[in-house]
């Protein structure tokens, strides 16, 4: 069988590829080359096939065919096989598939092998993907790498021992006496993996968190050495020496000194120092200064080092630098709840951000401007942001036009104020205002008595022109439905009323029901202001009931349900309408029967004084049925105009056990009030 | 804590990826596409910075990227890394593989994938960083990458005849020498019969 080719070959023929197809086809000729490859169980090529394997798996082809032989690369002597081997291991295995506790004895091995890169190959791996029970059985040799000289390898036992821990938490302990002397490295890459480990213990552990506390000073020295030193070419980065370091030290001082004032003490000066005297012309400067600045507010610092940490913020948000405003808007993000009037200074350039360009920082502007709404800047402020609605993206609109209704009702200077603002909303951005908005907006017009002339007549006008935008509309109809009466007696005190007909007020109702762009819930709250409308209007309630009937009918069974309840008012229940005429009594009987058969054929018969008028409606039905288990209701009018006593006489004829039943009775004892 | 480090073309192409955590194959692939879907259509003039996609943990991770030439480098990372530093770090990654293969460009990444993963592994170990000094990275890069040239034994041997060549230190001979108006073409030298 000729030579496996080499992984610079594929990638060559795999490029000449023109479709996916022909690439696919490729693959699938060389992952065949290579599987009978593996069978031979060819030491040599191995290696090879395996790189060629990584490749395609890269580019998303499947390469678990390939596990094994990354273990049997593993279990070479040849450095060139473990390199490949462990890289396999990390991309290909993890600790769903049992094959990688078979690693577990070859990483132990190599732990302690002579050459030194083995060892740094096998703590590599373990600390990317070992598993829990990998990390338990290896962790003591791990611990043992900690206390090495060797600073290559005492470095990755570092990150290793960050790795072990959080796989394996009761492990934390362990590491402990090796702790001791980390920082006294002169390696940076120590220095640096170690503050790492610290920290990871710290986070873990309370306990930890109070013993490592006594690092304090030294972390405080280190980082003095740095910044003082000078320039010292190794671990120079654009005139900063190892701005990594410095920063992961200030991280790890920030959780030190968190709640704790001795702490806090203790590093007052030299962050006072880090934020003065670090250069900013390049961004590791910055990178340094924004640590600075986060640990300084969270710390206990004093109230002055926390004015200069804020005002570091302010200078940031006018840099040039897009990444640097970015993360200046980030931190005051999250320290404006502690100190509001601090950042309330940087207020006019926060609003400026809202015109940036960039999605990520206009988003931060507007979260930070939302914050910063109080009630002396409010009205300001709304007229940043109600601009901000107008032109921004249209992923922003929900986001702002809730934060626009929040803080409108928490700061809003009078009812107009508010209520113009919610309507500048629905107008702007109507369509994408939140469902959940339209009962709290509703709730709020309620609330607001005396407005309701001025807020029906501005929704009126609104939706005259445009009633596509959904949450507007089904605000507007549920007004003109509860208001309707007012707006059409023009009753507007705030601004000048206009002239509306009852007919043109059902025009746009009935245009909003039959439009195609209202959704089904809007064309409810149309139906159901229509309706309301019959009982404020006078002189358009026949057109009204028209309406009612024909969604009756109608296929949206939500529409149809409402359309037949309401028919159902206008017919059995017209007597409940508000009686435009007070002479009228009504009154309702109800008849039951508590025997054991029904009463059939049953009828009221009633006689009145002559003054009287009376008008029986029909009743209910003509059984009434056995043992109390239903009742015939009817309704008698009785027109009374000269107010005197009311007086009847009733007759009751039913079959009740097969004979026909009479009943006479005179009812003189009705209460004063239905008379008078 | 990084959680990925990926590398891909302008047109998506992935040149490298490393996951921190553990996703299946087709949700990396998956991940790959939407990070360069989300990248992609980003303005040059905007911050580096983008909230993760939803695949690679939402709003709580970040997207740290710089765009060189051709190729995106992107980090995934949690709200435990600096975003600032991590700018820094993949500044120094760049310049690291730049010095390793002297003047990177995409094509290096495409021919010698391994060998980019095992730079990457001197400075990123278990998604935590691990060394920053790029003297020291190369250094460690140089002397395993001798240790596998001595293994190689006689197969090797083109290869390092062909090192041996590169590091001869030939004096730079100009390919055209411009007098004026007169452009004269150098010969090339001799070849060996």
């Amino acid at each position: 069988m000729p030579a496996p080719i080499r992984l610079r070959e594929l990638i060559r023929t795999i490029r000449t590829a023109r479709t996916q197809a022909e690439e696919r086809e490729m693959i699938q000729k060389e992952c065949a080359a290579i599987r009978s490859s593996f069978r031979e169980e060819d030491n040599t090529y191995r290696c090879r096939n395996v790189a060629k394997l990584l490749y395609m798996h890269m580019l998303g082809y499947p390469a678990h065919f390939g596990q094994l032989e990354c273990l049997k690369l593993i279990a070479s002597q040849k450095f060139t096989d473990k390199r490949i081997g462990y890289l396999g291991a990390m991309l290909l295995l993890d600790e769903r598939q049992d094959v990688h506790l078979l690693m577990t004895n070859c990483i132990k091995n190599d732990l302690n092998h002579s050459t030194q890169y083995v060892q740094g190959l096998a703590l590599c791996t373990l600390g990317c993907m070992g598993s829990s029970e990998m990390c338990r059985d290896l962790a003591g040799e791990v611990e043992k790498l900690l206390k090495t000289s060797n600073s290559y390898l005492r470095k990755k036992a570092a990150l290793c021992a960050v790795h072990v821990i959080r796989k394996v938490p009761e492990l934390m302990e362990m590491f402990l006496p090796a702790t001791k002397n980390l920082l006294n490295e002169k390696n940076h890459g120590v220095l640096h993996t170690s503050v790492v480990l610290l920290t990871e213990m710290c986070e873990r552990s309370p306990d930890m968190l109070a013993h490592f506390r006594k690092l304090v000073p030294q972390l405080v020295r280190i980082l003095k050495n740095l910044i003082m030193s000078g320039y010292s070419p190794e671990h120079d980065v654009s005139g900063i020496s190892d701005p990594f370091l410095q920063v992961r030290i200030l991280r790890l001082l920030r959780i030190l000194g968190r709640n704790d004032d001795d702490s806090s003490e203790a590093m007052n000066d030299i962050l006072a120092q880090v934020a003065t005297n670090t250069e900013t012309s390049k961004n590791v400067g910055n990178a340094i200064l924004y640590e600075t600045v986060l640990t300084i507010m969270d710390i206990k610092s004093e109230s002055g080092l926390r004015v200069l940490a804020i005002n570091i913020l302010g200078r940031f948000l006018l840099n040039n630098d897009k990444n640097i405003r970015y993360v200046a808007l980030t931190s005051l993000l999250k320290t404006v709840q502690t100190d509001h009037n601090a950042v309330q200074r940087h207020r006019s350039t926060i609003v400026d951000c809202l015109k940036d360009l960039d999605v990520s920082i206009k988003r931060r502007a507007m979260e930070l401007s939302f914050a910063l709404v109080n009630g002396n800047n409010v009205r300001g402020m709304m007229k940043e942001l109600l601009y901000f609605l107008d032109s921004c993206e249209p992923e922003f609109k929900a986001d702002c036009a809730s934060g626009i209704f929040l803080a409108a009702e928490k700061y809003a200077p009078s009812k107009r104020w508010h209520i113009d603002t919610i309507m500048r909303v629905l107008t702007t951005a109507g369509s994408y205002v939140r469902d959940d908005a339209v009962p709290n907006l509703i709730q709020l017009i309620t609330n607001s008595v005396e407005m309701h002339a001025y807020t029906v007549q501005r929704l009126y006008k609104a939706i005259l022109g445009d009633y596509s935008q959904q949450p507007l509309v089904q605000v507007a109809s549920w007004c003109i439905g509860e208001y309707g009466d007012l707006l059409v007696s023009g009753q507007c005190e705030e601004e000048e009323p206009i002239q509306v007909t009852e007919d043109e007020v059902l025009d746009i109702l009935e245009s909003i029901l039959i439009s195609n762009m209202s959704a089904s819930v809007t064309r409810g709250y149309a139906l159901t202001a229509i309706m309301k409308l019959s009982t404020r209007f006078t002189c358009t309630v026949n057109r009204i009931k028209k309406v009612v009937s024909i969604y009756g009918s109608s296929i949206d069974v939500e529409l149809q349900q409402r359309a037949v309840e309401y028919n159902a008012l206008f017919k059995k229940y017209d007597h409940m309408r508000s009686n435009t005429n007070p002479s009228v009594t009504v009154i309702t009987i109800q008849a039951s029967n508590s025997t054991e058969l029904d009463m059939t054929d049953f009828v009221f018969q009633a006689a009145v004084p002559k003054t009287f008028q009376l008008q029986l409606l029909s009743p209910s039905s003509s059984v009434i049925p056995a043992f109390n288990s239903g009742t015939i209701t009817q309704v008698i009018k009785v027109l009374n105009p000269q107010k005197q006593q009311l007086r009847m006489r009733i007759k009751l004829t039913y079959n009740h056990k097969g004979s026909a039943m009479q009943d006479l009775a005179e009812v003189n004892n009705f209460p004063p009030q239905s008379w008078q | 804590m990084i959680k990925a480090i990926l590398i891909f073309n302008n047109h998506g192409k992935p040149r490298l990826s490393k996951f921190y955590q553990r996703y299946s194959e087709d949700t990396q692939q998956q991940i790959i596409r939407e990070t360069f879907h989300l990248v992609s259509k980003r303005d040059e003039n905007v911050c580096n910075f983008l909230e993760g996609g939803l695949l690679i943990g939402g709003s709580d991770n970040k997207l740290i990227y710089r765009h060189y030439a051709t190729l995106y480098f992107v980090f995934c990372v949690d709200s435990s890394e600096s975003e600032l530093g991590i700018l820094d770090l993949i500044q120094v990654f760049v310049e690291t593989l730049d010095k390793c293969f002297e003047n990177v460009c995409e094509l290096d990444l495409i021919f010698h994938v391994d060998k980019v993963h095992n730079i990457l592994a001197e400075m990123v170990m278990g998604g935590m960083v691990l060394e920053t000094n790029m003297n020291e990275i190369v250094t460690q890069i140089d002397a395993q990458n001798k240790l596998e040239k001595s293994e190689a034994g006689l197969a090797g041997a083109p290869a390092r005849a062909v090192s041996a060549v590169k590091n001869m230190n030939l004096p730079e001979i100009p390919r055209n020498i411009n007098i004026g108006d007169i452009s004269i073409k150098v010969p090339n030298l001799p070849t060996f019969k």
